[in-house]
Order: structure tokens, then sequence, then C-alpha cells
């Protein structure tokens, strides 16, 4: 009963004190955390919002130092062919880029742009643009490109912890959190500014994965659906998906041998095997693959095995007799394994179901790029993963992989054997080819954070029932109790709780000095964009190379608007996304007879390339050079590669003509077919006269440390029409025919 | 009614795979339902039902979305 006193006005001298008092006491209790008088739970749950708070906040920031640094802009080659993707979609609407048949690359051939692309970085760009701008937000599509990446790497953070938690415990959610928010495996891909298919397909496995192993634990169909629409998301995201659509069909099948089948094993692959695949059947790009290709047969199979094992558990239900089912088994068993060796055998043969494509292919025998298919292997990021690169990227997870797999093996569940799984097919495929190290970069951060939540949560459990041991003992023994037996742990107690604390302190200083290098390497090694280049001058200051740039704005200002440029395969995207002319080749590689052709003239005599850049239409050939400023990764180092494709496809190129003693040579010693090839007529056309270093004569190629061997190079079909202030980027103007008289 | 070849192979895919995929999700509500499966002891046959409807729903708006 509430009784409300009226007081008389007089007497109000002691309410304020006391009221101000209350009120004092009310702040200092909401400021300190100890008198809120949380209960354990709460503050748990405080403590992992706010630790997963300032993580995703973390993986964001520590993206950015090429923002800073330079300025908001698309790195690389093929980040550059998404953004114009994305222009296009923001500009035109969805119809017409889904149908998009685009005449400015491939010359004379076009592309269909709407068929051979994976829409899903595209889309998601395209509605977090429109969902900006519909809250007011003036955003340019070119900045939310730029951002997408790292959001994305945020949000793979908190999928991250989820896992975790699903395979191990909280404690392990969190590690991961961390791990994966700031390995540099990752960042190498989704740095601010990397607006490439990666940044979002990483999200989008780690999603598939979780909500998958998600469903086998709870044999619930939201889930399997769950995992269908990120199965859906990945598919429209990267080819890489083919991993997700072997791995999980692996994983059952492991599931299936080691006898772990059970119902929600059944209900979640099939939920997610039929609704994944018609979903994934929607993206043109892919078309009917997942019925056809070899590389999908292994999920069909599974699937067919499925049905096998729920129907031989149904007949064992119902005959109830063990005899007669055994013997039914083996008849069943051979005739399902004959009937399906013959359908694959008729299937392969018969030439419908596709064998594996190259790129797949040669994850599996890494030699046949080399020998096959040049244009594979030419990519530096295909190549196969130094040790160092394994150091770099992974640091301290590379020694905690395998402490984190004995941990999962110790106790095994259905969801620590796939993360095994996962663990350890991305590390082999990781080791094949350098830019797979993405891949394995959340089942590593995982798996580590298994070891390190299960070490340190021992080491701590140590730590306290030691003390408590402790309390007790002191107890017992002053009130005379059996002093013996209390008597030995007493002696090793202090010791064993010593190492405890000195392992803590290990740990701690493992993981600091691991946070350590990840921001020395995302901030050194990761943050370039590639199109802006940087050196120290002669006093120690920043030098900013901006040629790139300055050369494909030059095309887009200097040249008429239906001019067709001819350059090597590495340029095509952003000649046509900045300098907004028709290209000849460009990244996709689709054409290799086409991109052969572009070799073959860059290789061949000025005459003859002549022809083929006449038949081919070229107005202007752009080279990049790197002799001014020593850049090592110009067209001239590229130029074997383009000899050995044209080579591939046109037999009068021949590699041997370029070399001298298999050695590759620019100055006096080297070839005459090298010394007079449109290449190097183009690269070094008036750099006989230049003056590139002290103390060295004039034509000093600072890239290879020669002095090169023709000073004296005329054209006659070409001329020069820009060279860019310190040299890197040349082009020139390809002359019409001589007026015949 | 024969099936008369597989040639619209979009509209042929979408055909087998709603027959497919509705004899798979009948399957999963089946398991579900049976109170004889101790795995699914303590899931309510309402949300069985309720993830077999949803699903459904997801299927044949992409069967549709297929048949071209």
């Amino acid at each position: 009963m509430a009784v409300t006193k009226t007081e008389p006005i007089n007497s109000s001298s002691n309410k304020p004190s006391s009221s101000s008092v209350s009120m004092k006491s009310d702040l200092m209790s909401a400021l300190s955390l100890k008198s809120l008088k949380l209960k354990t739970k709460q503050q748990e749950l405080l403590i992992r919002v706010s630790i997963l708070c300032l993580v995703y906040v973390l993986a964001f920031i520590t993206r950015l130092f090429s923002v800073l640094r330079y300025e908001s802009m698309i790195h690389e080659f093929d980040p550059y062919f998404n953004y114009r993707t994305t222009l296009f979609l923001t500009e035109k609407g969805f119809y017409e880029f889904w149908n998009w048949f685009d005449s400015e690359s491939w010359y004379p051939l076009g592309r269909i742009i709407g068929g051979t692309l994976y829409p899903g970085l595209m889309v998601t760009a395209a509605i977090m643009y429109w969902g900006l701008r519909f809250l007011r937000f003036a955003v340019h599509i070119r900045e939310v490109c730029v951002l997408t990446a790292p959001f994305f790497a945020s949000n793979t953070t908190l999928v991250a912890y989820f896992f975790g938690k699903e395979i191990w415990d909280t404690g392990a959610g969190l590690v991961a959190a961390v791990l994966i928010a700031i390995c540099p495996g990752y960042i190498s891909r989704s740095v601010a500014g990397s607006y490439d298919n990666e940044g979002v397909a990483i999200f989008a496995l780690l999603l598939t994965f979780y909500l998958f192993v998600k469903a086998v634990n709870t044999g619930s169909l939201a889930w399997g659906l769950g995992s269908a629409l990120g199965y859906f998301y990945m598919v429209s995201a990267w080819g890489g998906y083919v991993f997700i659509i072997n791995l999980i069909p692996l994983y059952v099948l492991v599931l299936l041998i080691t006898g772990r089948y059970s119902m929600r094993l059944y209900v979640a692959y099939n939920s997610m095997y039929v609704l994944g695949m018609l979903l994934a059947m929607q993206i043109r790009f892919v078309g009917f693959q997942h019925v056809q290709s070899g590389e999908h047969m292994a999920a069909m199979g599974v699937f067919f095995l499925m049905q096998g094992f729920y129907f031989l558990g149904w007949v064992k239900h119902l005959l109830g007799d063990k005899k007669k089912f055994e013997a039914l088994l083996r008849i069943i068993v051979t005739c399902a394994v004959g009937v399906g060796a013959i359908a694959l055998g008729v299937g392969t043969a018969s030439g419908y179901i596709s064998p594996w494509t190259g790129r797949f292919y040669s994850l599996l025998d890494p030699t046949y790029a080399k020998d096959h298919i040049p244009i594979i292997a030419s990519v530096s990021e295909h190549q196969p993963t130094a040790w160092s690169s394994f150091m770099f990227d992974f640091h301290i997870l590379l020694f905690l992989f395998p402490a984190g797999l004995y941990f999962c093996f110790k106790r095994l569940s259905d969801a620590t054997i796939f993360i095994v799984m996962y663990g350890l097919t991305s590390m082999y495929f990781a080791g094949v080819m350098v830019r797979l190290i993405l891949v394995a970069t959340p089942a590593v951060c995982l798996i580590s954070a298994i070891a390190v939540s299960a070490t340190i949560k021992n080491l701590t459990t140590l730590l306290r029932t030691k003390s408590k041991v402790s309390q007790t003992g002191s107890t017992k023994g002053a009130s005379g109790g059996k002093g013996s037996s209390k008597a030995l742990p007493d002696q090793s107690q202090p010791f064993q709780r010593n190492g405890a604390i000195a392992l803590l302190f290990g740990a701690f200083y493992l993981l600091s000095r691991y946070a350590i290098h990840c921001t020395w390497v995302t901030s050194e090694a990761y943050s370039s964009p590639s199109i802006v280049l940087a050196a120290r001058g002669a006093h120690g200051n920043r030098v900013i190379f901006d040629d790139y740039r300055e050369a494909y704005y030059w095309l887009r200002q200097n040249t008429p608007a239906d001019a067709k440029v001819m350059s090597w395969w590495d340029y095509g995207y952003q000649i046509t996304a900045m300098g907004n002319r028709t290209v000849i080749v460009d990244n996709n590689t689709w054409n290799n007879t086409h991109i052969a052709t572009v070799g073959r003239a860059m290789s061949s005599y000025e005459d003859e390339a002549y022809e083929i850049m006449r038949s081919l239409d070229v107005n202007y050939v752009l080279v990049v050079f790197g002799g001014v400023t020593g850049y090592s990764s110009d067209d001239i180092n590229k130029f074997l590669w383009m000899v050995r494709i044209g080579g591939g496809v046109f037999p009068v190129i021949k590699e041997p003509d370029y070399l001298v003693n298999g050695e590759y040579r620019v100055d006096k010693g080297a070839a005459p077919k090298m010394l007079n090839c449109l290449m190097y007529k183009l690269s070094y056309y008036r750099f006989g006269e230049l003056v590139t270093e002290y103390g060295k004569p004039p034509g000093y190629d600072r890239a290879r440390g020669v002095e090169i061997g023709n000073k004296d190079i005329k054209l006659e079909h070409l001329e020069e029409a820009f060279t860019t202030s310190n040299w890197i980027v040349r082009i020139y103007k390809v002359k019409p025919p001589n007026n015949r008289w | 009614m024969a099936v008369v070849g597989s040639f619209p192979f979009n509209s042929f895919l979408s055909g087998v795979l709603s027959c497919v995929g509705t004899a798979v999700l009948a399957v999963c509500l089946r398991i579900q339902v049976n109170k004889e499966n101790k795995e699914f002891k303590d899931l309510a046959p309402e949300r069985a039902f309720a993830d077999f409807v949803l699903c459904n729903l997801v299927l044949h708006l992409v069967i549709m979305n297929f048949l071209g």
C-alpha cells in the first residue's frame, strides 16, 4: 500500500539532499558493473556480445589501409569488370543486365556477359546501393563496390562465431571470429577496393557449411532449406561452388562409412541436394551442369546411395528376420553397384557426362595445365604454394591446425567430422594452388580456434580447481583432518599452478604476436591497389605512379568513340571500364585462339603484325613498359607467355627463336627475332636516347638490368600516340595503309 | 501419358525434379512425424508440417521459374 504524504512546502530542505544522495548512488551503481547485480549468465552474454561487436568493427577497419593511403578506388584487374557490370546493372536494371550482349570486348566476337558471369556479387552491391539510396544516402556506386568486401568480411566473422559454437562451444566460436577477422589469407582477397567474387563467396561458403552442419545436427527441414539457399547464393557468387558440391557428398559418404547414418542426415542431405540443385540451375552460367558435368556427379551418386540406405533400413524394419535380410542385402548391393557402374560407364563413354574441365582437373593433376593449357599455367595465382606463403598467410595457425585436429578427433561428432574433412581437403588444394589458400582459411581458423579454446579452458580450470583444493585443504588441515592424503596435492599443486600461469602467458604472447603479424602483413603486402604504384624517391619521400589511369583517361578523351585497342589480355577489363573503348581480348580469356592471335601479332615482325592488326580492325596498341621505373610486371617480362600461347595455336611462332642458349635476353646478345619483333619495338621505341640512371649509358633497362640491344628503332606502320609521364604505358596508333597511286 | 522427349531440357528437368522433390519432402515429413523415430521425438508435428509447407513453397517457386 503506497501512502502518499502531502508535505508542507517549508520542509523541503531535507528532500533535495536525500534525493541528490539517492541520485548519486544510482549513478555510481549504473557506472560500476559490480553493483548492477547481473547474474553470471547475463554477464557472460554481455561479454560475448561486446566481443562480437568489437570483432565486427575490427574486421572492417583492418581492411581499409589502401583507402586511407591512396583513395577509394577499385584495385587490380578483375574487379574493374565487376565494377563495370555493377554500373550497368544499376543504370539499366536487372532485365537488361541478365540479357546483356557486350560488343565492346573481344572484338569482333563480342561476349554474352549475361550468360557468362556469376551475378551474386553485382546483385549484392546493387541491392546495397538501392537500399542506401532508398534511405536517401546519396552514395556513388563506386563507394559501395569498394566497401562491399570488408562489409562481408565482418559478416563472415559472425558466421564463424555461430559455426564454432555449433562445432565446439561458444569459446571456440569467439576465438574463431577473432582469428578470421584478421587472418591474412582472407584479407588478401577482401581488402577495401578488391571488388572480386571471393569477397562475397567466402561468406556464402561458410554460411552454407554452417547451415548444413546445423541441419545435420537438428534434422530439421528448415535448416536444410537454409543451406540450400546458402548454396544458391554461393553458386551465384563464385565458380568455386564446385568445392561445396563435392565436399558435402564426400562428408555424407564418410558418415555413411563410419556407421553414422541417421534420419537427420537423410533429411538434411536430401532437402539440401534437391532444392540446392534446382536453385543452382537458375544461374545461366551454371546451366545444366548439375546433371551433365562429371564434377557434379558425386553429389548425385551419394543422393542415390542415401535412398538405397533408407530403403534398406525400411526393408530391415519390415522383414524383422536377420538372415533373410542379409541375403536380400547381398543381392541388392551387387545389383545396385552393377547398375551404377554401368550407368556411369555409359554416360562417360557416350560423352553425355562431360569429363572434368581443365580448370578443376589441374587441381587433381597439377602437371596437366603446364603441358596442355598454357593459359591456365601462366596465371601467377595458379602456381603451387611455397612454404613461405603458408607461413605468411597463416602464422601461428599453421601449428595450431594439427593441434586442433587432435582435439577434434578426441571428441568426434557429426560436426567435428565435417570440419576435419573441410580442413584436410582445403589444405590439400591450398598446397596445389596459391589462390586456394583463401578457401582453406576459414577451416584453419575454426580448427585452430578449437585448439586455442580447449587449451585455454583446460589451463584455466587447472588454475581454478587447484585454488579451490588449496582452500579446502587449508581449512581441513587446520581442523586436523587426514593430513597425509592432502599433503601430496599440496606439494605438487603450486608447481602445476605456476605451470598453468606460464602457459597462459605463453598463449597470450603467441596470440598477440599473431595480431601484430597480421596487421603488418595487411599493411605491407595486401593493401596495394596494383593500379597505382608507389616507390621511395631519392630523398626517402614517397613517389606515386598513376600512369595506368593517365593512359586510360587519355584513351577515353583523345580517341574516337569506336576505336579498337589491342593489348595483352591482362589490361582488357581496365581499358573497357576506364578507357571506355573496345578491346580485342580481355581477362575473361574464354577464347584461346583469339588471345593466341594477339600473341602472334606481338611476337611477329612489324609487317606480319600489321597484317594481323588490319584483319582485326585495330586502331591503337597499348603496351606496358617498366624499363624507366624498374617496374617488373611489364609486357617484356610477360612476353614469353605471349610466345607460348601464340605458339600453342600457330606453329610459326617458335619459342626457341626468341631465346639465346635457352636464356631470355634483351641486350645486344639477344636473338635477332627478339630484337625486331613488334613487342620489343613498341616497348623500346625512343628508349635508346633516354638516360634512366646516373652513371649508366642511355637505353639502360632498369627492370632487366641491362643496356638494350636495338637502340635505333624505326616504326613503319605505327606511330607513337601517347607515353605516360613515367613511360609505364605506351600507346601507338596504327596507321592506315598507304594510298596507292 | 508418355514423356514425349526431353527437348526443352529445362522444362524436362523441372518436371522430373518437381516429382523427385515433392517425393523427398513428403518422405522427410513422414519421417519427422512418425512417433516411432526416436531421433525426432521432441520435434512438434506442427513444426514439421510448417517446414514441409515452406520447402514446398520454395520448390514450386523455383520449378515455375525453371519451366520456361
